[in-house]
């Protein structure tokens, strides 16, 4: 008998190694021989800690299960049951392809990776040559993950294209947005697609070496993804021979030392360097100079855990999923306030309100939602009115906001947006890291002249709105230039928040 | 005043150093290596690391005050992180970490009087949909609620 306990964090915060403990003990009290796995999360956090009992290759899921259930789990009796967990409505509806092993395999199992299509991606491109390889990339339409949306397959064209002695693949896994944990996810659940897709990229544009950073709050994920790097080495998938090809690729795990802005692009790589993550001012951009000078392809862990299902179902089958420019699938992830909060990948397209209210089930307190956040904290306060918004980066764009990460984090009409402005003013205050003056200073300045507002100082608005004009067109990055969209948002929306304390104070 | 080094002391960060400098940009990996063994950077580890790498003990400085991981001073025996972040927060994060600081009679980062415990801001541990998150010693804590936390902090002996 064969037992899931997920190993993922989320699944752990709830319980998971007690209830994986229980169920040990409970087997072995009656003599019964079973098998727990220690797999990724399915991505429905809300029945975590969701143990599956595999039976003549169905998989029953039971959730969420507490240590007292073990018995009812090994006899079956458990009220907890939810049936075949691949028949659940959460899991028929999506289109798993980037997530498509996650929660299913056994991570740190090669075998387990290769018995459910991995490597077949990156044994097509080893058998391809580097522009090949890019022009496959270019084809999907795959745009980075992370946040800005540039299309992968230019940014390798560039570093395919230039001439140095040593080009480097750095993985941002610096995925500090809040309402977002899809690197955490993939790399916890299935971390050797990360490293497929890697390699992907240093045998596509002749890097020979590669770095992932991430983010020192995720230390289940850095555990995970240093084993599996060292199995990938021990298998051949790393090293001076990638399977036998005669093409060389290697990789490191790197750790972050808590600052958020180390995931904006430059200051990575200065972090990586061993330097403060201080921005960049770019030009040059990171494909020409980018890690100690060198041309760099920096890409966002989901970017890259996408490619090996490119090469292995083809361009034009990832790019038959989408909305107009925004190509293939996403992995929204859901969060706060929510009944059914976790992990939907699905198609661009799909309107915010049917995330939220259909897929979702609405808020976790039963009270009207107020506002969603989507893109971590630089991104807009999306009102109700603009829920038939379709999930796609220009469509987003056209409302003001930012699919960023895919974080979609719901606020009930008990939210104070006054409060949460000055969160983000105050956020991006903490996490600036000095270099340009509109974010430095502008942040500190933007919670003051939002404490004046909240006091009563009608005054203050137009300055508030004027700070952020400024913030928005004079910071060299997002943090800066983007912080304005959670100020502004919430001012724009829900300007009675930042009324009634005036009538307050009158 | 910084306390001088002992002997020992800087014999083993100079090991840590060495176990670290065939890496390409070993700074963070050499600070991350001092701060696992001694719980912080110890004053007397800059000079050292200064002259392994040929830069200036400003440019180490710069770097280890830069990043909010690293600690100039150890923390309490346990450090409990709460997430301040947005996700949190939609689900009372901000309120349960006012009590929790009020209880303990702290700042965030502050230490209780009987070295027991430190509590720092994080700001998210991918744990949104299960929130308010926190950590303890780097394990995950996930639907943080009143009960949750005083089991957490007793635990801790704070």
């Amino acid at each position: 008998m064969r037992i899931y306990v997920p190993r993922d964090s989320a699944a752990k915060a709830l319980g998971a190694d007690d209830v994986a403990r229980a169920i040990a003990e409970e087997a072995a009290r009656r003599g019964q021989t079973i098998e727990i796995v220690r797999n990724g999360t399915r991505g429905m956090i809300w029945l975590e800690p969701l143990v599956e009992v595999e039976d003549g290759g169905i998989r029953r899921g039971f959730g969420a299960v507490e240590p007292g259930d073990a018995a009812g789990i090994l006899d079956g009796s458990s009220a907890k049951a939810l049936g075949p967990v691949e028949d659940l409505d959460w899991m028929k509806r999506q289109t798993r392809l980037t997530f498509a092993r996650c929660g299913v395999i056994d991570p740190l199992s090669l075998a387990d990776y290769g018995a459910h299509g991995g490597l077949t991606g990156l044994r097509r491109a080893l058998a391809m040559s580097g522009q090949q390889i890019v022009d496959e990339v270019k084809t999907s339409g795959l745009r980075g993950r992370g946040g800005a949306g540039f299309p992968t397959g230019i940014k390798w064209q560039t570093v395919h294209d230039a001439a140095a002695p040593q080009k480097y693949i750095v993985c941002n896994a610096d995925e500090g947005d809040s309402g977002t944990f899809a690197d955490r996810m993939i790399m916890e659940g299935d971390p050797f697609t990360l490293i497929e897709g890697m390699a992907i990229a240093g045998i596509g544009t002749g890097a020979t070496k590669g770095y992932v950073y991430i983010r020192s709050e995720y230390p289940d994920a850095i555990e995970v993804m240093q084993q599996a790097v060292r199995i990938a080495r021990e298998a051949g998938l790393l090293g001076a021979d990638v399977l036998g090809s005669g093409r060389a690729f290697d990789m490191e795990i790197r750790v972050g030392a808590g600052a958020y802005v180390c995931g904006e692009e430059t200051s990575l790589l200065n972090s990586l360097e061993g330097k403060r993550g201080i921005v960049r001012a770019k030009p040059p951009l990171p494909a020409l100079e980018g890690l100690f000078g060198r041309p760099t392809v920096v890409n966002n862990v989901l970017s890259l855990a996408t490619v090996p299902v490119i090469f292995e179902k083809g361009a034009a089958h990832y790019a038959g999923f989408g909305l107009g420019r925004s190509r293939g699938t996403m992995p929204i992830q859901i969060a706060g306030n929510v009944k059914h909060g976790g992990l939907f990948e699905t198609a661009f397209g799909m309107p915010l309100g049917e995330l939220i209210s259909d897929i979702a089930g609405g808020t976790a307190s039963g009270r009207p939602v107020k506002a969603v956040q989507v893109g971590g904290p630089l991104g807009a306060y999306m009102p109700v009115s603009k829920f038939d918004t379709p999930f796609g980066y220009e469509e987003f764009d056209g409302q003001g906001g930012l699919i960023g990460h895919a974080g979609v984090v719901v606020f009930d009409d008990t939210a104070d947006m006054l409060k949460m402005a000055r969160f983000a003013m105050e956020f991006c205050a903490v996490e600036s890291c000095g270099k340009c003056t509109p974010c430095r200073i502008g942040a500190v300045r933007g919670v003051e002249t939002i404490d004046r507002i909240g006091r009563g100082d009608a005054s203050a608005l137009p300055i508030l709105t004027d700070l952020c004009e400024t913030m928005k067109d004079g910071s060299l990055c997002a943090l800066g230039g983007f912080t304005p969209f959670p100020v502004m948002s919430a001012l724009t929306h829900f300007p009675d928040d930042f009324a009634c304390q005036k009538e307050a104070a009158e | 005043m910084p306390q001088p080094q002992s002997e020992p002391i800087s014999d083993r960060i100079s090991v840590l150093i060495s176990e670290k400098l065939g890496l390409e940009g070993p700074l963070l990996p050499i600070l991350h290596a001092i701060q696992e063994e001694f719980g912080h950077v110890p004053q007397g580890a800059l000079p050292l690391i200064a002259d392994a790498l040929n830069i200036s003990k400003a440019e180490v400085h710069g770097v280890v005050s830069f990043y909010h991981d690293y600690r100039e001073v150890p923390a309490g025996r346990h450090v409990v992180k709460i997430c301040r972040a947005e996700a949190c927060q939609a689900v009372g994060g901000a309120a349960l970490a006012e009590a929790t600081l009020a209880k303990l009679g702290v700042e965030w980062h502050g230490t209780t009087k009987n070295g027991a415990v430190t509590v720092e801001p994080v700001y998210c541990l991918g744990l949104c949909a299960c929130a308010p998150a926190a950590m303890v010693d780097g394990k995950v804590v996930g639907r943080v609620d009143a009960a949750k936390m005083t089991k957490l902090l007793e635990e801790a002996g704070a």
